[in-house]
């Protein structure tokens, strides 16, 4: 019994401290070195900052450089693809084409009215817009966000909203100098505050961890107003955070409580960043 | 003679092929997400590390594991050091492993590997979730923990063969 214990205590001290011909250290330094890092990036110091702003500077752009080959293969894929499809495509697109210049005549006439209602309350929305590359998105099972191009450099701000053309698709959550990290919508960490129109309920759109998002925090009567309607959910500006109006996505009508996103994030190449502000008109 | 020099230099190369693909996957992620199959992905530097520190440890560093593990937490956006921890306590169970076995056997590194990834997954999700309140997706973990583990005998293959050959050409 003591030999089994003793043998057991040897092969977990051996396992521990012994190095091999080639180690430079021992895997208990290593293991108390990775314990010290996890407890030192919990803290702000402003040299710890620093420290995780170079990491991550450096590691986004090597991965970024490494990545290359792989997203040129998926980008040729892709083109192939579409070339396949041209003339199904170009049939559906000439229908589409022809609905929306039918919609934009009306939505012009609803703009306008609004920026006349606005002025009557005093008030305009401000909003800014910058273009950023893509830099990394690799699709993990544990985080769902992007790397973007534009950092503190571009005055980035933690909190900005990210958008696929008018598609919302998250927020930023990390920004060193030349590049930045987007929290996308279908992260499981993500809650956005929406209104779904035409009802005009407030909600909040969580992430799932999938490719939908999931509606919480509405009145109990949401489910029998949304029966007959096609329900679209947009920012709604509350907290501030985001300019309002941004769609987000459609709700589904086999799940009333599930949403499908606008935006296909796992074709992002581009997005705009938006900053806005709400100022009052004298 | 240049030939010879040419030859040394491309086995020193061969020689470090567990780290070059060590660095290639946590830099890539690769985990064949690409396929866009969905819930489908494996944590290929759990089976690299494992097999590695397992067999031929002199080829794989618990440096560049801990320096690996460093740049995965970056590009992953988890908080950093978590996955230099759970590496690192992989090679602990290997190189428990490896003092404790007389003969090897596949069938029980695999199920020793299991147990291994089960435990480590657990321990990540712990930190993250009571540590760091960040919400995980338990389900994926355990699918990602059933695919790592359904994949290791395809990669113990290809890593065994990739081994002799190391060992025969520094040998050589």
């Amino acid at each position: 019994m003591a030999t089994s214990r003793d043998d057991f205590v040897i092969a977990v001290r051996s396992a521990f401290l012994k190095k091999k011909d080639k180690q430079k250290f021992s895997l208990l330094t290593l293991l108390f070195l990775s314990i010290f890092v996890i407890i030192l990036s919990n803290y702000n110091f402003k040299v710890i900052q620093y420290i995780k702003i170079v990491i991550n500077e450096i590691t986004y752009r090597a991965s970024f450089l490494i990545s290359a080959p792989e997203n040129k293969i998926q980008s040729i894929n892709s083109q192939i693809k579409d070339h396949l499809e041209i003339y199904d495509n170009y049939k559906n697109l000439e229908l589409e084409l022809e609905k929306l210049k039918q919609k934009e005549l009306v939505n012009n006439f609803l703009k306008m009215e609004n920026e006349k209602l606005r002025e009557l309350i005093n008030e305009s929305i401000k909003s800014d817009e910058l273009l950023a590359k893509v830099l990394i998105d690799k699709d993990s099972p544990f985080l769902k966000s992007i790397i973007l191009n534009k950092g503190t450099k571009d005055k980035l701000k933690i909190g900005m909203a990210v958008a696929d053309e008018v598609y919302l698709v998250g927020k930023i959550i990390e920004v060193n100098y030349t590049n930045s990290r987007v929290l996308l919508l279908s992260d499981l960490n993500s809650k956005i505050p929406v209104v779904l129109e035409p009802i005009g309920m407030q909600a909040v759109v969580s992430g799932t961890g999938g490719d939908t998002g999931k509606i919480q925090y509405t009145k109990d009567e949401y489910g029998d107003q949304i029966k007959s309607k096609d329900l679209i959910a947009y920012t709604s500006g509350q907290g501030g955070l985001f300019k309002p109006g941004l769609p987000v996505g459609r709700v589904t009508t086999d799940n009333i409580n599930k949403i499908d996103f606008f935006s296909d994030f796992k074709q992002l190449e581009y997005v705009k960043i938006i900053s806005h502000s709400i100022e009052e008109v004298n | 003679m240049s030939s010879l020099n040419k030859e040394s230099i491309i086995n020193i190369l061969f020689s470090y092929f567990p780290i070059w693909m060590l660095f290639l996957s946590v830099f890539n992620d690769f985990d064949f997400n690409y396929l866009k199959i969905e819930y489908f992905a494996f944590n290929f530097v759990h089976i690299l590390i494992f097999f590695w520190t397992l067999k031929n440890p002199d080829h794989l560093g618990y440096a560049s594991i801990f320096l690996a593990g460093i740049i995965n937490d970056v590009i992953i956006g988890i908080p950093i050091g978590i996955s230099s921890f759970c590496y690192l306590l992989i090679c602990f169970a290997s190189a428990y492993i490896r003092n404790i076995t007389l003969s090897p056997n596949f069938i029980n590194d695999w199920l020793s590997f299991l147990f291994i990834i089960l435990l480590i997954n657990s321990i990540q999700v712990t930190i993250l979730d009571l540590i760091f309140f960040i919400e995980v997706n338990y389900p994926k973990y355990l699918i990602n923990t059933g695919f790592t583990f359904l994949f290791y005998p395809i990669f113990f293959f290809l890593f065994s063969i990739i081994n002799k050959k190391i060992s025969f050409k520094l040998n050589d």
